[in-house]
């Protein structure tokens, strides 16, 4: 870690990420504010939906994307004690996605791309959006294939040894990428680059929405395993224990690569293009994919529970009194747990087959992630980035309690926010609406609601903004740490590891398994568009 | 990946391999228990939804059936003489609605409570949804493909149909208006078979 221009790499990227994420934030506390219609000269659905989509590409395509890469990178050097592999194509990767982070954020913000995250053709946005978001993710490819090659290098040069668990599961997660931006990359690639610039006429929009599904579900999981890693790797030691069980986070992680990928119909439950058994195999695997994030919630509450039995904590629930509140990545780790639990409740009833109808593009739903990306994993990132900081940056965390103060202004933010969007949704509110015009009684119910959130999104703002302050403060003007704190330490496994069995140390096995579950959930419903004449929409405005 | 050239020995040895992992694993007993648990869970869920999708037909949307969304208007199922609400000869109610920029036409609806209604919906421009709020009537409408859905209204009463998907600057005011009339009502006042408003 004494390279000091690989730890300019890893700060550039989560810089970029970080900053990212702050512009979001004061976006969506704009949106809080004028879909409640409170203040009346700020409404208008143009700037609206200029701004919804220009939050939803931050946060869910670059602060995720720049984030995984650098802390990707941190993982990959400290966990397997090498320095990184090829540096230069590293910075090709960030300057591609870079660019093409630039290149989409422009369209975005002068209103030429409201065609949300998602890209729903047929509306149809500036060519320069699509490509912008085509390189940032083929920037992202670079990455990947750097943490592979990191991977195999190293198995290389030990035979028959374990690659460390923190690396296994970081390279899980390039596979899975690779794997799951195919789908939106055909889409965008074959579809929507040759339409919008009038190469082809029309898009089948079945076709786009059965490729962007194929997308849409493992992205969460690209998103989540980092802040899984900082489960598994990071918290266990910070909170003074160790890891409670190293062979089944192993398992957990492969359950999540094969698993994540072919269940995306859920995403697809009320649309017309897609047959009822093919949506009822991909909901049962979408609950199939609880059982990995139930396994992590046993064994990391357990490292915690010992952890906290350690430190004198007595009875059945005394041990949680004797964590480490004041540790900021445990108390993070404690604050996930809870948004992961009410916030995995809604997404059963989000993956349920039949009764997913009743919050449908509901403001259920924008409440759900919220609450599990925004809330869970993003709390994660927020740990990672203040266990990671001092190494990085060769100085302390500045300001020591008020990373407390910033973490738990998260949680209680993301509450207040994400509740009464919940109960919204209930009451029938549609997700995607700029101001509530309906002449119906019933929109009288929504209105303390919607007030409601934006207490919720102002302590959300501060607590963004005071995380940025944090890092940036602790970079100018930290504490110079000792050269003996300056690397990453990973935490123990309770049970000596020895050596595990060598499917759990690769994925060439797994990569064929998932090759024929794709093939099985996604190959006649993608063929399909093929085999029948289907009719294409031609681009409109918005 | 395997630089093997027998790729099918490599797997069949994978196999084995996996068949044996559980006994070469470290697992607490704790935690095989809670493995478990957490399979019974998942299996609880999942045969929830099997028996009410099997054994009460609770479905969602799909069956793939393409219209060309550009020539609605030329004649067929989605013509605008053809829309509206129509009583079936077998007394069944069949609901045919087209989406467009910005309603659900036509704009008025009235149908009958606690029977089965069917409702048929294409768009006529881009991506729609249509949501009854608190009610599972809901569907995606997709430009090129045809919407069924079929659900049962227990209660009387106005409700609105609301567009939820976002289809353009003028999306917050796409809904129309449905009537759910008890079955008294719908029985005494069936001179009408077409709805009202247009």
């Amino acid at each position: 870690m004494a390279d000091k221009s690989f730890k300019t790499l890893i700060l550039a990227h989560l810089w970029v990420a970080f900053g990212a994420f702050g512009l979001a934030c004061v976006l969506g506390f704009y949106q809080v504010l004028e879909r409640s219609g409170l203040i009346d000269f700020i409404e208008s659905p143009g700037v609206y939906f200029a701004s919804v989509s220009t939050h939803g590409v931050l946060m869910g395509f670059v602060l995720t994307t720049f984030f995984i890469m650098g802390f990707g990178y941190l993982v990959a050097a400290t966990s397997l004690k090498t320095p990184l592999w090829n540096p230069k194509l590293a910075w090709t990767g960030f300057g591609v996605s870079a660019f093409g982070t630039v290149m989409a954020a422009i369209p975005l913000l002068l209103g030429k791309a409201s065609v949300l995250y998602t890209f729903y053709p047929p509306v149809q946005a500036s060519v320069f959006f699509y490509l912008g978001a085509t390189l940032l993710v083929v920037g992202s490819w670079f990455w990947a294939a750097i943490m592979v090659v990191m991977f195999n290098q190293w198995k290389k040069a030990h035979p028959g040894e374990t690659v460390p668990l923190p690396m296994f599961a970081y390279t899980a997660n390039a596979v899975l990428w690779l794997w799951t931006s195919a789908g939106v990359a055909l889409e965008v690639v074959f579809q929507l680059i040759p339409w919008a610039l009038g190469w082809i006429d029309t898009v089948d929009v079945g076709l786009a929405r059965t490729l962007f599904s194929w997308t849409l579900h493992p992205i969460v999981y690209f998103w989540l395993i980092p802040a899984y890693i900082v489960l598994y790797c990071l918290v266990p030691r910070e909170a003074g224990g160790k890891l409670f069980s190293h062979d089944l986070a192993r398992i957990a992680f492969i359950l999540l690569l094969v698993f994540g990928l072919p269940i995306g119909f859920h995403h697809l439950y009320m649309d017309p293009e897609q047959g009822k058994g093919f949506k009822m195999i991909h909901g049962i695997g979408t609950f199939l994919v609880a059982l990995p994030t139930l396994m992590t919630g046993f064994t990391v509450i357990a490292s915690l529970e010992k952890a906290g039995r350690d430190a004198g904590g007595k009875g059945l629930f005394g041990w949680v009194g004797a964590l480490r509140w004041r540790n900021p990545v445990v108390l993070a780790a404690i604050l996930a747990f809870l948004m992961l639990i009410a916030g995995g409740f809604g997404g059963i009833v989000n993956a349920s087959y039949a009764m997913n109808a009743m919050v449908h593009n509901t403001a259920w739903v924008p409440g759900h992630f919220h609450l599990i990306f925004g809330g869970t994993t993003v709390i994660l990132y927020f740990a990672a980035a203040y266990a990671v900081w001092p190494k990085l940056t060769g100085k302390s965390l500045a300001t020591g309690s008020l990373a407390l103060v910033q973490l738990w202004t998260w949680f209680i933010g993301m509450i207040i926010l994400s509740t009464p969007w919940h109960i919204l949704g209930l009451l029938g509110q549609p997700r995607r609406i700029s101001s509530v015009v309906y002449n119906s009684l019933l929109t009288l119910a929504w209105d303390p609601y919607e007030l409601a959130m934006i207490v919720g999104g102002a302590v959300l703002l501060g607590s963004a903004l005071l995380f940025l302050h944090i890092l940036a403060k602790s970079q100018k003007r930290g504490e110079p740490v000792e050269e003996v704190t300056a690397e990453i330490q990973y935490a123990a496994s309770e049970h000596p590891v020895t050596r595990v069995p060598a499917l759990l140390n690769g994925f060439g096995f797994w990569n064929v398994v998932i090759l024929a579950l794709m093939l099985a959930n996604f190959g006649y419903p993608i063929a399909q568009f093929f085999l029948t004449k289907t009719f294409g929409s031609t681009g409109w405005g918005y | 990946m395997s630089n093997d050239p027998n790729l099918k020995d490599k797997l069949a040895e994978d196999a084995r391999e996996l068949m044996a992992l559980p006994g070469e694993l470290h697992i607490d007993p704790l935690e095989r228990k809670w493995i478990f648990v957490a399979l019974g869970l998942i299996g609880v869920f999942v045969l929830a939804i099997l028996y009410t999708a099997f054994a009460k037909h609770v479905h969602p949307p799909g069956e793939m059936e393409t219209l060309d969304s550009a020539r609605l208007h030329l004649g067929g199922e989605f013509a605008e003489d053809k829309l509206g609400v129509v009583t079936q000869p077998d007394g069944s109610v069949k609901v045919t609605l087209v989406a467009a920029r910005y309603g659900f036409y036509p704009r008025e609806i009235k149908i009958p409570a606690g029977q089965s209604i069917t409702f048929r919906i294409a768009s006529a421009d881009v991506l729609h949804g249509i949501h009854v709020p608190m009610t599972n009537m809901s569907t995606m409408v997709v430009p090129g493909y045809a919407s069924t859905v079929t659900t049962i209204f227990p209660k009387p009463g106005e409700y609105p149909m609301l567009c939820n998907e976002y289809c353009g600057m003028g999306h917050d005011h796409m809904w129309s208006k449905l009537t759910v009339v008890s079955q008294e009502n719908w029985r005494s006042g069936l001179t009408n078979t077409q709805s009202t408003g247009r």
